[in-house]
C-alpha cells in the first residue's frame, strides 16, 4: 500500500499520467513528475498560498493534497492562463498595476484571485483585501495586487 | 518527499472504512479535508502507520434538513457550508462562523467533521457545536454512539472518540423562530487562527430572553460554553446591563494561556469584547425584541 500508483489528471485541458507514492504531494507531482514548475512551493504547510491551483474549478493548496487524491481531477495551474504569447487579462492587470516584484507568490495570487472573483460577485475592496490575505507576498505591500484584482473584478470578468 | 511513509487506503463505503479503522490499530489516522493533518504529515509531526482517506465515501458528504435538526455529513466541505442557503437559513451561526475559517482555498478542502474531530482549541466549528449543543454522530464496527458537545470536546486536540470510532455526521438544532445568532472573532490577520472568537444565539419571547447560547474558541483548551453568561441574560430584556454582566461572566470563565500571539490577560479581554459584539449582533437579529 506504500507502492507507487498511477495518477491521471487533466491539467490545463491536457490528460497527463504519472506515478506517485501515496505520500507524494500534489505540488511535487505537478512540479517534479509533470514538469509544471509554474506552481511554486513555499511553506508547504498551507500558510503561504504560493502553491494554490484550481482543483475541479476551485482554488486549493496543492501542498495540502496528496497526488493520489487528485486522480481523475481537473487541475488548472498558472501555465494554463496565458493563450500562447497573450497574457490572461488578470496577468496583464498584474503587470499594469505593478502587482509583483520577485514573482514567487504570483502563481498563487493569480489562481486565488480568479477563484475569489468567481466565488463572490460584487467584491468590495475589503473583501479583496481579506481574500488576497490567503497568499503571502513579501515584496509589494499588496497595494498593486488589490488594484489589479479590483480592476479585474469590476470588468465583469468571471 | 515531505510526509513519512504510510499505508494508504481509499475506501468507497463507510463499512469498508470502519473495518479498516478497526483492523489498523491505534496508529491509523483518518484523512478528511487534510488541511490540518497534511501540514502535520509534511512536518512529520504526525507519523501514522495507516492513512484512511474517506473523501471517496459518498455517504459521508451532504447537508440534510431533518425537520428540527440539520444533519451535516462529516466530509461536507466548509466551502459547501458557506455557500449553502439551507445552512444560512437553518443554522445561521454555523454559516457566519464558517467565513472565519482560514481562507477560501482552505475551505475548498476543509471539512466540518475534520475540524470537529481535530478539536483545535482555536477552531470555529467546535465552538459553534458547543454553543448549539450539537450532537456528534460517531460510528464504529461495534455500533453507533451519539455524543453531545458537552461530553465530546475534552482537551486540546482531544475528543471522546475511541480509536476505532469515526465521526460520521454532526446534527445541529435549527434556529428557533424569533431567535438571532452572530459570530465575532479577532485575529492578527484575516484568516489566522482566532485570538478569541465568540458564538452567540439568543431567543427573545415577549420582550424577555427565553434562551441564550454563548461559547468561545481560542480562550481555553477546548471550546468553552459559558453557562454563567447565559444565566445572566435569561429572563432579562437583553439590555446593555445584562449584556455587560454576560461579558463579565465570559471573561471570568475563560481559561486562556500565554503564547507568542497574545498574553492570557489580553485574550481574556478579547473574549469579553467579542462576546459584546456577538451578543449585540444576535440581539439585533432576534425577533420579538423588547
Amino acid at each position: 500500500m506504500t507502492a507507487k500508483r498511477s495518477v491521471t489528471v487533466t491539467v490545463n485541458g491536457e490528460t497527463r499520467t504519472g506515478e506517485a507514492e501515496p505520500r507524494m504531494l500534489l505540488s511535487d507531482f505537478l512540479r517534479d513528475t509533470l514538469g509544471l514548475t509554474g506552481t511554486h512551493v513555499g511553506c508547504e504547510h498551507g500558510i503561504c498560498g504560493a502553491c494554490t491551483v484550481h482543483v475541479d474549478g476551485e482554488a486549493a493548496r496543492s501542498c495540502l493534497m496528496l497526488a493520489v487524491q487528485a486522480d481523475g481531477a481537473e487541475i488548472e495551474t498558472v501555465e494554463g492562463l496565458a493563450d500562447g504569447e497573450t497574457l490572461h487579462r488578470l496577468q496583464q492587470l498584474f503587470s499594469k498595476h505593478r502587482a509583483l516584484q520577485c514573482g514567487f507568490c504570483t502563481p498563487g495570487m493569480l489562481m486565488t484571485a480568479l477563484d475569489l472573483v468567481r466565488h463572490r460577485p460584487n467584491l468590495t475592496e475589503a473583501e479583496i483585501r481579506s481574500g488576497m490575505a490567503a497568499v503571502l507576498c513579501r515584496c509589494t505591500g499588496y497595494e498593486g495586487i488589490v488594484h489589479a484584482v479590483a480592476e479585474y473584478a469590476s470588468g465583469g470578468e468571471r | 518527499m515531505k510526509p513519512p511513509r504510510f499505508d494508504y487506503h481509499a475506501p468507497e463505503s463507510l463499512d469498508e472504512a470502519l473495518d479498516l479503522l478497526a483492523d489498523s490499530g491505534p496508529d491509523a489516522r483518518i484523512l478528511a479535508g487534510g488541511q490540518s493533518l497534511v501540514p502535520a504529515l509534511n512536518f512529520r509531526l504526525a507519523r501514522p502507520s495507516v492513512l484512511i482517506d474517506i473523501n471517496g465515501v459518498a455517504e459521508l458528504a451532504g447537508i440534510e434538513d431533518a425537520g428540527e435538526r440539520l444533519v451535516i455529513g462529516a466530509t461536507t466541505r466548509q466551502r459547501a457550508i458557506e455557500t449553502s442557503e439551507t445552512v444560512a437559513r437553518r443554522v445561521p451561526l454555523l454559516h457566519e462562523a464558517t467565513r472565519y475559517v482560514a481562507h477560501l482555498p482552505i475551505r475548498t478542502r476543509g471539512t466540518l467533521g475534520g475540524s470537529v474531530a481535530n478539536a483545535d482549541p482555536a477552531a470555529e466549528d467546535p465552538a459553534v457545536a458547543a454553543a448549539l449543543e450539537a450532537t456528534m454522530v460517531c460510528r464504529s464496527r461495534r455500533g453507533e454512539r451519539r455524543i453531545a458537545a458537552a461530553g465530546f470536546f475534552i482537551d486540546v486536540l482531544t475528543t471522546a472518540l475511541e480509536p476505532d470510532e469515526m465521526l460520521i455526521a454532526v446534527e445541529f438544532p435549527g434556529i428557533p423562530d424569533g431567535a438571532g445568532a452572530a459570530f465575532a472573532e479577532i485575529s492578527r490577520r484575516d484568516g489566522d487562527f482566532a485570538l478569541a472568537g465568540v458564538a452567540a444565539q439568543i431567543a427573545i419571547s415577549n420582550g424577555r430572553v427565553a434562551d441564550a447560547r454563548i461559547a468561545a474558541c481560542g480562550v481555553g483548551p477546548a471550546p468553552l460554553r459559558f453557562r454563567d453568561a447565559e444565566d445572566a441574560l435569561l429572563d432579562s430584556a437583553c439590555g446593555p446591563e445584562a449584556i455587560e454582566a454576560a461579558c463579565d461572566a465570559v471573561a471570568a470563565s475563560s481559561d486562556p494561556h500565554d503564547d507568542v500571539h497574545a498574553s492570557a490577560a489580553y485574550r481574556r479581554q478579547l473574549a469579553a469584547a467579542m462576546a459584546r459584539r456577538a451578543l449585540n449582533g444576535a440581539r439585533a437579529r432576534a425577533g420579538g425584541a423588547a
